[in-house]
């Protein structure tokens, strides 16, 4: 857990003081990651750093799972906290396998403990140790690079890491598998982090929490969900961009709003059966044919069911597209654009039907949230801890 | 390949002159007159390293913490204003210094190896300290958010990135120096200057070349040395040598 009371840093600067944190007073819980997000000058990377006195407090105090920092040594403070930056700052006079068990090595661990640790972490990120763990890190890509800074500030296994905006300098591609890999490393580790990003996207992706800063001031500190749904005030929603509902659609599993009722039709059933279908549920233009596996094997349209006598084996069209139980809702948007229809069938692990989506069930979601958060502004999710 | 017909055309013809040449010197007696200064040339090249080592291993061992020490961040403040003083100190000609020492430590080998002393410390001081500062900052800063003390920074990660330069200016410094020790024979410290100066006096241009070859080519040898020696100890993961 990461407590940060009152937390102040003023720089002296030749035009005058500049307050470049001002009383942050937050609270990341254990095991979550806490998205420090804004615009460039906005105090969230000072904030990050008095937490490890990069940048020594004005005034303030840092709590790590419930114990003042304060009057700890600086060095053994560093020690037992991960820390990432964005130049991932390798150093390149040092093996990977040096890099990596620095930590350990100034916390005076023996040898064979800590470069078991290497292979470990090395398994952790999924390099090949034996292939890495003596080369240098110029002969290494960007990416690979990343992901040992990350390994070197794991390898002690601190309680908590800081991370300075880490996936910043990586190409898009790259930076989208490290996240991914980071979420799942930190699915088992459950570190409590504290990550400066500046985009919005990222910070959606990897958040439990994200905390809006603005000139040094903490604006908003909620779940990304409720960001989304009920920013603060006209900042936030300007900095969350117009297509903040649209981000939301990340967030959301298909399970949350599936439809367990959808009416299907067998290839052996005949087309007027299959017509009887579509109006006794409702359908405007199709209902979904099921094997008898129940897997989606195709859709007959009602233009077809209408004009044609025969069974629907014979007439069924290929089915668009289907969608998986823990898929996002983007993706579940993204395909009925791309399709041109209002429904998905979805599908669970072993591919059969267990449900649809609509579009009209995505709208309302979306909208419930945002018409709840309207009438009260003070929603105790949303309201910022002062 | 035409380009390379030439070259290796140009290379027998090489080889023919120097051939040529050879042949001409020695029925000449040029060679035997070279080989009669051996003995002199073997013994001054002796007092030539001497004075070499101990004034560049004086300047090594004052630069490198004068540089470190200037790095420093307590240091910040005078840095550069002490960088000026040691740069001028450098424009004064290693004669004038020379010239200089004799009249308070008199004449002989102290008065020698204190002027090249001066003349060697400015170049390894500089790179020294522009090594170190020029360690990249991300570096630093991880150091320190990983929880390096000052020390363990400064041998740790400082000194091995900054390493190469800092050889650099070794090896421009005392190939300097050796080039300078000839300078020292006028104060009577000996050395291959000896050979090079009485040469000159004598209208002797054999004599004159026993010291002056002898003194390039020990400057050549003592700049591959160092160059061999930054090769094996600086690390290879910064070392363009290496890569």
């Amino acid at each position: 857990m990461i407590q940060l009371d009152s937390l102040t840093k003023v720089f002296d600067t030749p035009k005058g003081a500049v307050v470049a944190a001002d009383h942050i007073s937050m609270e990341v819980p254990p095991g979550e990651i806490c998205i420090l997000l804004g615009p460039s000058g906005c105090g969230k990377t000072t904030t990050l750093k008095m937490i490890n006195r990069i940048v020594k407090p004005t005034s303030g105090k840092v709590f790590i799972n419930g114990e003042d920092t304060t009057g700890m040594d600086t060095q053994t403070l560093r020690r037992n906290i991960g820390y990432v930056i964005q130049q991932i700052g390798l150093f390149p006079n040092m093996t990977i396998e040096e890099n990596i068990t620095i930590v350990p090595r100034l916390l005076g661990w023996d040898r064979t403990k800590f470069r078991e640790r290497a292979r470990e972490m090395m398994a952790m990120i999924a390099l090949e140790p034996d292939a890495f763990l003596k080369r240098y890190p110029n002969e290494l890509s960007g990416g690979q690079q990343q992901r040992i800074g990350v390994a070197r500030a794991l390898a002690a296994d601190p309680p908590v890491m800081l991370m300075d905006e880490p996936f910043g300098a990586i190409d898009p591609i790259n930076r989208a598998v490290i996240q991914d890999e980071f979420l799942k490393m930190q699915q088992a580790l459950k570190k409590t982090i504290m990550f400066v990003s500046h985009d919005i996207d990222e910070a959606i992706k990897m958040g439990d929490r994200i905390a809006v800063f603005r000139e040094g001031k903490l604006v908003q500190y909620s779940a990304p969900d409720d960001l989304l749904a009920a920013p603060k005030n006209s900042f936030v929603e300007s900095f969350l961009g117009e297509d903040r509902a649209l981000k939301r659609l990340n967030l959301v599993r298909v399970h949350e709003i599936i439809t367990d009722e959808i009416g299907t039709v067998s290839p052996g059933d005949t087309l007027e059966s299959a017509l009887a279908g579509i109006d006794d549920f409702g359908y405007q233009n199709s209902i979904l044919m099921v094997n008898d596996r129940g897997q989606p094997a195709g859709i007959i349209s009602r233009s077809v069911a209408r004009t044609t006598k025969g069974y629907c084996r014979d007439h069924f069209q290929a089915v668009p597209a289907v969608i998986g139980l823990d898929d996002d809702l983007r993706k579940a948007a993204s395909l009925m654009f791309a399709h041109d229809i209002t429904w998905l069938p979805c599908v669970d692990d072993d591919g059969k039907v267990c449900g649809q989506i609509t579009q009209r069930a995505m709208t309302r979601h979306l909208g419930a949230r945002f018409r709840a958060s309207q009438g009260d502004t003070r929603h105790p999710d949303t309201a910022a801890k002062e | 390949m035409p380009i390379q017909t030439m070259k290796g055309a140009l290379r027998a013809l090489l080889l023919v002159a120097i051939f040529f040449a050879g042949v001409w010197s020695h029925k000449s007696g040029l060679i035997e007159e070279f080989l009669w200064y051996l003995p002199d040339v073997q013994y001054l090249m002796g007092e030539h390293l001497w004075l070499t080592a101990m004034s560049g291993g004086l300047a090594i061992a004052v630069a490198i913490p004068l540089g470190i020490l200037l790095s420093r961040p307590s240091m910040a403040r005078w840095a550069e204003s002490l960088m000026q003083v040691l740069n001028v100190g450098t424009t004064i000609p290693t004669l004038a210094v020379l010239a200089l020492s004799m009249s308070f430590l008199g004449i002989g080998t102290t008065t020698a190896v204190f002027g090249l002393f001066v003349a060697t410390l400015l170049p390894i001081t500089r790179n020294t300290y522009a090594g170190l500062k020029g360690v990249n900052p991300a570096l630093m800063e991880a150091a320190a958010g990983i929880g390096m003390s000052p020390t363990q920074r400064l041998f740790k990660v400082e000194l091995p990135n900054a390493l190469y330069v800092i050889f650099a200016g070794m090896r421009t410094a005392l190939t300097i120096n050796v080039g300078t020790v000839p300078l020292a024979f006028l104060i009577g410290a000996g050395g291959l200057g000896e050979l090079i100066f009485t040469g000159i006096d004598l209208y002797d241009p054999v004599m004159m070349l026993a010291g002056a070859i002898p003194t390039a080519l020990l400057a050549i040898v003592v700049d591959a040395v160092i160059a061999f020696i930054a090769f094996l100890m600086v690390p290879r993961g910064v070392n363009p040598a290496r890569a």
